[in-house]
């Protein structure tokens, strides 16, 4: 049971809007969650489901047409919004909270060497010198496992390739010694090999440093694999929430079930690939209610007039739905063969 | 390093070439030069002397060869206008546009590029108003108006310039502002949408997200992406104002520049002053888009050179 | 100005456009734009411009209260209206001559259109066509008429066209020609990047493979997306080409009198300018708003032809904010 009072990030009730010329997006809507020091959160969904938007809101990074509307976000019990907020976001900002993006090569200014890019968050946050930050940085390439350190230091980012850059962008987060690690996608524009170092990297700093992470994802496989509690989003509500391996083998909501239900399985050669019907909905118009009830196959009545809870429907674990745990466990809602 | 040089002198000396071919084949070809020399009651016999003497008779491809030739060796020939060689006087009036233009471009610099950065720090906001302004302004307003006006207001309702001339630096002050001030408008244009275009860059993004003042990310990280395409414009806009702008200027402001001597070698019909001046003009446009190509990889290092 | 368009609305539409077909689509584009002038004062500004050039140079004859030739020596130099011993008769004032300038402003458009529109078909209808040969033929005469190209826009346009009328008496056709041969270039090069970029579309690569015939997709697939830009092309053309001619006409190498064109009244009346201000004024401030018109018409062809840019404009106007850094 984590100590309310001990938790590193703690989000509350955040809300966040875009606003278009088609209308206004409700990106994220009433998401709340925390983190403990030293745990690993998963966030889950497809694109469009606000998990992206959360990180910036988290971090203080979003920007016109967005706009935080609601809700708060608290650092060590600081909270991080409006103008106090912000003066402290920027002390915190990559020395105790730091990120990592999911495209290496824009992430990275390609007219300055890795060295001062890496070094310059030394010189800031830690007040190095040259020297102390040159060394520094040799470390934490070395670190993160990249060879001949001392050479790489002073190459550009465009000498690099796709998985080394993200090592460097690790590397860069861990400089100042953060305690939470926000990772957004950081194997999406991997090759599958390199996806599975980089995670492994992740687990292993993970334990050794002691860090919590952040990791979101559309890829269930990838936060299995580093995560210990996970949530899943939808449609910008967070829908169901508990620790990574009981929600994957007991999911208590639908559109969980069905992500599970359609990863695809190397153990069952031969069985057609499931999907959930429906595509996700428009954030200008979302459906009333429950944003999921289109497309589920256990949808009742009030699933259209009312937006469930998130709600503890057994001991750590969120579910916010009105038929939460309902149907067997193989049965995946709404599944239906791809196309039909 | 080397053979990025050689590559760029010799397309250098091709832009050159073609220049002198055409000013060739124009003068040549297209009017006849003779009847722009002489005067009008020219009997038949001195226009066949006259020709003969020019060497206007002989093949055109003949004429061709001996002008290149005359051209390596540098000799352009006398002016008629004034009897002495060519680029005698042409290298009399260069160092008086390099005065004109050269400030010129600097306080353009100084002026735009602030402006532009703040116009994009703050959209909707008085730099960036004035930027537009500016920027529109500079588009419409033609350049010889602008320095007849400001002529109009500074030296002549309140006197506190003088209108015309060469020799002080006041004299320098309104020809080096009617230069600059439409090239500012245009230059912080660049500038701004460039610094917008960077801001909204994922690196711009990381450099915040490591808490990095923002002061350093819009001045080291964003400007420094922003300097490429404002490098660009400033290297256009230096060609424009030195090979065809300061003609205007000049004229306006009767500042015995280069340009000056181009329009009075034309009213003059002196074609072989005119021959000189556009030659020097086009080395000068390549020796500028050379250096500006050297300054390119001096910023970006993904810039191949060979 | 935010609109909200109801559900309402845009079903009752979609309706209507899958009754009537593609006739119907123009229509709407029509009707949008006509909405996105009359709320847009900028563009609005812009062919409430251009639409006045049209209408002085077509009836300068009726509009122009004098005869712009007409001397009147005794008449020279008047000031405006406004100074005491000026009169409306002559509104703006006179010229050394004793010609009205007003009139002469007024006929002075017929030479700015004259100029501009026959230099932007020229150069416009070469250059295009360049552009789509080096674009569509590819290779060789490709490269060949691309290095022209290069090679003509290094090389800052003033001087050659000084050259060649060094040679050649000045008149209006002559800076029609050197301001052509000035400016083809850039159509070439935009004609050649949207044929290259349409080219690369799979509908049109397989247009190619089934056979249609490189005339057929020309008309078909490159032509509908050429005339947006190459009309915004044409549009901002037009102003420089206004300024040049002025420019060339105030040097003495331009139009000649007795034709009337506003820079060459410039070039007069700059021998006044300690005494007679408004002979270098009025013209300047003709040209200016020209230009400003034509320019100001150009970029809100240009917003409106691209939904990203409208997109841009409606987020900021709706939001209120400013910086373009962080925000929350």
């Amino acid at each position: 049971m984590s100590d309310p009072a001990g938790s590193l990030l703690e989000v509350e009730d955040l809300d966040v809007r875009f606003f278009t010329r088609r209308g206004t997006a409700h990106a994220i809507r009433g998401v709340s969650m925390r983190i403990d020091r030293g745990e690993t959160l998963g966030l889950v969904g497809e694109s469009g489901s606000g998990k992206s938007v959360t990180s910036l809101a988290i971090m203080g990074l979003i920007k016109l047409p967005g706009k935080i509307t609601g809700g708060d976000v608290r650092w060590k019990g600081t909270s991080l919004l409006g103008d106090s907020g912000e003066r402290s976001l920027r002390k915190i900002r990559g020395k105790e909270m730091a990120m990592v993006f999911q495209d290496p090569m824009t992430s990275l200014n390609p007219l300055f060497t890795i060295g001062t890019q890496i070094g310059e968050v030394l010189k800031h946050h830690m007040g190095m010198r040259k020297q102390e930050a040159r060394e520094r940085t040799v470390e934490l390439l070395e670190l993160v496992g990249i060879s001949s350190p001392e050479k790489r230091v002073d190459q550009y980012p465009h000498e690099f390739s796709g998985g080394m850059r993200q090592r460097m962008l690790i590397a860069m987060a861990l400089a100042c010694e953060p305690e939470l690690l926000i990772a957004d996608e950081p194997t999406t524009a991997l090759d599958v090999t390199i996806q599975a170092q980089i995670l492994e990297l992740l687990a292993d700093l993970q334990q050794r440093l002691r860090i919590a992470v952040l990791l979101i994802s559309h890829d269930l496989g990838v936060v299995a694999q580093v995560c210990h509690r996970i949530s899943v989003m939808y449609a910008g509500h967070i829908v169901e929430s508990g620790a990574a391996e009981d929600v994957f083998e007991r999911p208590g909501h639908p559109y969980t079930r069905g992500l599970l239900a359609s990863t695809p399985r190397l153990d069952q050669v031969g069985s057609r690939l499931t999907g959930i019907d429906g595509s996700p909905p428009d954030l200008v118009n979302p459906p009333s209610g429950c944003p999921f009830h289109p497309r589920c196959s256990l949808v009742v009545d009030r699933c259209s007039e009312e937006m469930p809870p998130l709600e503890e429907h057994e001991p750590g674990r969120e579910v916010a739905c009105w038929r939460a745990f309902v149907g067997s466990v193989g049965e995946a809602a709404g599944a239906g063969a791809l196309g039909g | 390093m080397g053979r990025f040089a050689i590559r760029r002198i010799a397309q250098g000396l091709i832009v050159i070439l073609g220049v002198t071919v055409v000013v060739f084949v124009v003068t040549r070809l297209v009017g006849d030069p003779v009847d722009v020399l002489l005067p009008l009651e020219a009997t038949e016999e001195q226009r066949a002397e006259f020709e003969r003497l020019l060497g206007f008779d002989r093949p055109i491809p003949v004429q061709f060869a001996d002008y290149l030739g005359d051209v390596a060796r540098g000799d352009f020939g006398e002016s008629i206008w004034q009897q002495r060689p060519a680029m005698e006087i042409v290298f009399e009036h260069l160092p008086r546009t390099f005065q004109l233009v050269f400030p010129a471009m600097a306080l353009m610099v100084v002026l735009a590029v602030p402006l532009g950065v703040l116009a994009a720090l703050r959209p909707g906001r008085l730099s960036d108003r004035v930027t537009v302004v500016l920027s529109i302004a500079g588009l419409s307003i033609p350049q010889f108006w602008l320095g007849l006006l400001l002529i109009i207001v500074f030296a002549v309702e309140l006197q506190w310039l003088p209108p015309l001339g060469f020799g002080s630096f006041r004299n320098l002050i309104l020809p080096m502002v009617t230069l600059a001030l439409p090239a500012v408008g245009r230059l912080a244009m660049i500038v701004r949408s460039s610094m917008i275009d960077e801001l909204n860059q994922q690196y711009v993004k990381m450099a915040t997200a490591k808490g990095l003042p923002y002061s350093r990310v819009v001045a080291v990280h964003a400007l420094r992406n922003a300097g490429i395409p404002a490098l660009t414009l400033t290297g256009w806009e230096t060609i424009r104002a030195l090979a065809g702008y300061s003609v205007i200027v000049e004229t306006v402001f009767q500042w015995p520049g280069l340009g000056f001597l181009a329009i009075q070698s034309i009213e003059r019909q002196d074609l072989i002053l005119l021959q000189a001046i556009v030659f020097v003009v086009a080395v000068m446009v390549v020796l500028i888009n050379v250096l500006v190509d050297i300054l390119y990889k001096a910023i970006d290092p993904r810039i191949q050179l060979a | 100005m935010a609109k909200n368009v109801t559900d309402e609305e845009t079903r009752a539409e979609r309706r209507e456009e899958l009754i009537r077909g593609r006739p119907y689509e123009i229509l709407r584009a029509l009707r949008s734009a006509l909405r996105e002038i009359v709320s847009d004062r900028v563009g609005l500004f812009g062919v409430g411009v251009v639409g006045a050039l049209v209408i002085l140079a077509i009836f300068a004859p009726l509009i122009a209260p004098k005869d712009p030739a007409a001397q009147d020596l005794t008449d020279a130099l008047k000031p405006p209206f406004w100074y005491a011993d000026g009169d409306f008769a002559n509104a703006l004032g006179t010229d050394s001559l004793g010609r009205d300038i007003l009139s002469r402003m007024i006929y002075g458009t017929r030479i700015t259109i004259l100029v501009g529109v026959s230099v932007v078909a020229v150069s416009g209808a070469f250059g295009t066509v360049m552009g789509l040969i080096a674009g569509y033929k590819g290779g060789r005469t490709d490269s060949i008429i691309m290095r022209v190209v290069d090679t003509q826009v290094a090389f800052p346009g003033l001087l050659l066209a000084l050259v060649i009328l060094a040679v050649i008496q000045p008149s209006a056709t002559t800076v029609i020609v050197v301001l052509a041969l000035n400016g083809w270039m850039v159509y070439a090069r935009m004609t050649r990047g949207v044929v290259l970029s349409v080219r690369e579309t799979p509908y049109v690569d397989a247009a190619e493979i089934v056979g249609c015939k490189p005339k057929r997709i020309i008309f078909r697939h490159i032509l509908p997306n050429l005339t947006s830009p190459l009309l915004t092309l044409a549009v901002l053309e037009f102003a420089r080409i206004i300024l040049a001619e002025s420019a060339l006409s105030f040097l003495g190498l331009g139009i000649q009198p007795p034709q009337v064109s506003w820079g060459l009244m410039i070039a007069q009346g700059k021998d006044y300018l300690f005494s007679a201000w408004w002979l270098v004024t009025f013209p300047g401030v003709a040209i200016s708003l020209t230009v400003l018109g034509v320019n100001l018409l150009a970029s809100w062809l240009r917003v409106v032809a691209d939904p990203q840019e409208r997109e841009k404009r409606f987020a900021q106007s709706s939001t209120h904010q400013t910086g373009a850094g962080t925000g929350t």
